[in-house]
């Protein structure tokens, strides 16, 4: 902030804005953070499917779905951390929190997410895994499998009873919680009355949606991915029905922000002609064409020719995963079109200001887009810990 | 019975804890302050739009006083130029800030021009203390609402809450940063800094509750607005002559 140079910040002003919203605050790391912690709401919703609604086909990527959903976990709050002023005070949060405060409510939201919901399930889904794989594997992994079965021994059917049901509840309350999750990460902005941009009940759960839309987008691409570095041949049953879920969540995913945008023009409050001018002259791209045209429209009507003309199995794979890229980028415009957008407009309703992106430093386009690739590093690592899929000479697991 | 002795003592000392806890309130919140220690003043400030000449020394002395970086997208208080043209155009600018526009529009196509101070609101109901996710910005019992720098994490959701843009981002202590009413200084009975140099009493400060304020005088001669009060914010500083183009 020290080596921006303040009158050329001015300069950049157009109309009229308060002295101090001229340098943006919150950066790319505030549009990193909402876009990470939706991927693991709608990774968790879409592996929730297999056990509550029984969705067989979609089976094959249940271990997947719930491994993404941790790897993104354990980085959605770096992001947060990296932009605060004091870092090293952010444990305050957990300590002394305010509770009339959204964000304070953060570190239980994320605490329980973590350890009621994820790793529990995820613990009990591996448990007899665990015990199998700690009496074939090699030191040191044998110990850690050993360590993390909590020692036990329990290779029987009742056993594997219990871990059933217990996953089945853990996942009737998770549900819930992810909605709780990312619906919260909304309410954060949708809460704030002095930004008319934010301001609006329907953020949580245009928030959520678009998160579910992302999480199944994500999972889909990866399986598209991993399947055949794995010499396997993609399960054509599984991705047509992700596909199927895909293309209802981006149908209510865009009826949705139609309505508040709808809303909002209809309404046409006293805000109305600078949001008009913020989405003409400094989201046009980053809002029309790639959320709104790129991220939604093609996408959608990819996803529907194909059903309606029943394209062979390779024109689906194709087209499966081009609406996929194509969605991740509509969803990342989105977060960023809130974030950004939300506050290049002065709250005098005079005037716009520019983003400035650094690319180095803790806040630049570098950090934002390794924070971006971690959690896939840490899912790699995952995935050969914690084989997602049973390995072929040893038979398959009882499912 | 030793063990009952000790709780015994233990139990007459109880009262006694209670006095010295009433001594040391006596000594923090109630007793000090210029209203002389029986209740506490509700600290507001009032702009007479019509008094103000735009000559900014308000922003200088707030500068020195508070130590504010230099930069002018850093700052406790500003002032606006509003130039409204026969035309209905407004074109606002910021005082002292570099392309001021106001001085290019010939004085025949003006219709009316004006100067509005500004600063922190010291809201009743304040969004910034709302939003604290660690209670670092609070409202003290005489109504500033303030900063308290060592608790802050600098996370800024509470600029984002000020519907005023009244908060900034210290770039050096990187916490957030904004107008106390010089809190040091009316606390010893000073004026705040802005009021203190402003040459056309522009800024009358004051506890908006007593009779003897001189607030109270603006409030009964003059009619008054706040900003943007649709929020309900409910600020204490108080507008007289305010022109409905402000926001």
């Amino acid at each position: 902030m020290e080596s921006v140079n303040a009158s050329e910040l001015l300069q950049q002003v157009t109309g009229f804005a308060y002295p101090n919203e001229v340098d943006l605050l919150w950066s790319i790391m505030i549009v990193v953070y909402p876009y990470l912690t939706g991927l693991v709401a709608g990774a968790f919703i879409l592996a929730s499917l297999v056990k509550i609604f029984n969705v067989r086909e979609v089976q094959p990527i249940y271990r997947l779905a719930l491994l993404t959903a941790l790897a993104f976990l354990l980085i959605a709050p770096l992001p947060l951390v990296m932009h605060l002023g004091h870092p090293e005070r952010s444990y305050e949060i957990f300590l002394t929190p305010q509770l009339g405060s959204a964000m304070a409510v953060f570190g239980f939201v994320y605490a329980w997410y973590l350890m009621v919901v994820l790793l529990l399930e995820i613990w009990f889904e591996y448990r007899r895994d665990l015990v199998l794989w700690s009496q074939d594997a090699k030191f040191p992994l044998n110990w850690l499998y050993r360590i993390l079965a909590l020692f036990s021994k329990d290779l029987s059917d009742e056993g594997w009873a219990v871990d059933r049901k217990a996953v089945k509840v853990i996942t009737i309350i998770g549900i819930p919680s992810a909605f709780l999750l990312h619906g919260y990460v909304g309410f954060i902005f949708g809460s704030v009355k002095a930004n008319p941009w934010w301001s609006s009940v329907l953020m949580p759960i245009v928030f959520l949606f678009s998160a579910i839309v992302s999480g199944i987008a994500l999972v889909l691409l990866l399986y598209m991915i991993i399947a055949p570095l794995r010499n396997q041949t993609i399960n054509m049953e599984c991705v047509d029905k992700i596909a199927t879920f895909l293309f209802y969540a981006v149908i209510l995913d865009f009826s949705l922000e139609a309505l508040d945008f709808i809303h909002r023009f209809y309404e046409s409050e006293e805000s109305i002609k600078i949001l008009s001018s913020l989405i003409a002259d400094k989201l046009f791209i980053s809002l029309v064409i790639i959320q709104i045209l790129l991220g939604m429209i093609i996408p959608l009507s990819i996803l529907a020719s194909v059903r309606i003309l029943r394209a062979n199995a390779e024109l689906r794979k194709l087209a499966y995963f081009t609406s996929a890229i194509l969605i991740q980028l509509g969803i990342f415009s989105t977060r960023w079109n809130v974030v950004i957008g939300g506050q290049m407009f002065s709250k005098s309703f005079r005037g716009l200001t520019t983003y400035r992106m650094e690319m180095l430093g803790l806040e630049g386009l570098l950090a934002a887009l390794v924070l971006l690739l971690l959690p896939l590093v840490i899912l790699a690592v995952f995935l050969r810990i914690f084989p997602a899929w049973p390995k072929k000479e040893k038979g398959a697991l009882p499912s | 019975m030793l063990r009952r002795k000790l709780l015994r003592k233990l139990v007459s000392l109880i009262p006694l804890a209670g006095t010295f806890q009433a001594i040391s309130k006596l000594g923090t919140a109630q007793g000090i302050g210029p209203d002389s220690g029986h209740t506490l003043p509700t600290y507001g400030m009032g702009i007479q739009i019509d008094q103000c000449i735009g000559c900014a020394r308000c922003l200088e002395a707030c500068k020195t006083e508070n130590n504010v970086p230099p930069e002018p997208i850093f700052v406790r208080t500003w002032v606006e130029r509003y130039v409204i043209k026969t035309n209905n155009e407004v074109d606002v600018s910021l005082l002292g800030a570099e392309g001021d526009a106001a001085g290019e529009v010939a004085p025949r196509n003006v219709l009316r021009s004006f100067f509005v101070p500004k600063l922190c609101n010291q809201c009743a109901n304040p969004p910034c203390v709302q939003v604290c996710p660690v209670e670092a910005t609070f409202i003290t019992d005489d109504g500033v609402v303030l900063v308290d720098g060592d608790r802050c994490l600098g996370c800024g959701y509470c600029i984002q809450a000020c519907p005023y843009g009244a908060r900034y981002m210290h770039p050096v202590t990187r916490t957030a940063d904004k107008c106390t009413f010089c809190y040091h200084r009316i606390r010893n009975g000073l004026l705040p800094a802005c009021v203190e140099v402003c040459p056309t009493q522009a800024r009358v400060f004051g506890d908006l509750e007593s009779k003897a304020s001189p607030l109270n005088r603006l409030k009964r001669m003059k009619k008054i607005h706040v900003l943007k009060p649709s929020l309900n914010t409910e600020p204490k500083v108080i507008y007289a002559d305010l022109d409905g183009e402000v926001r």
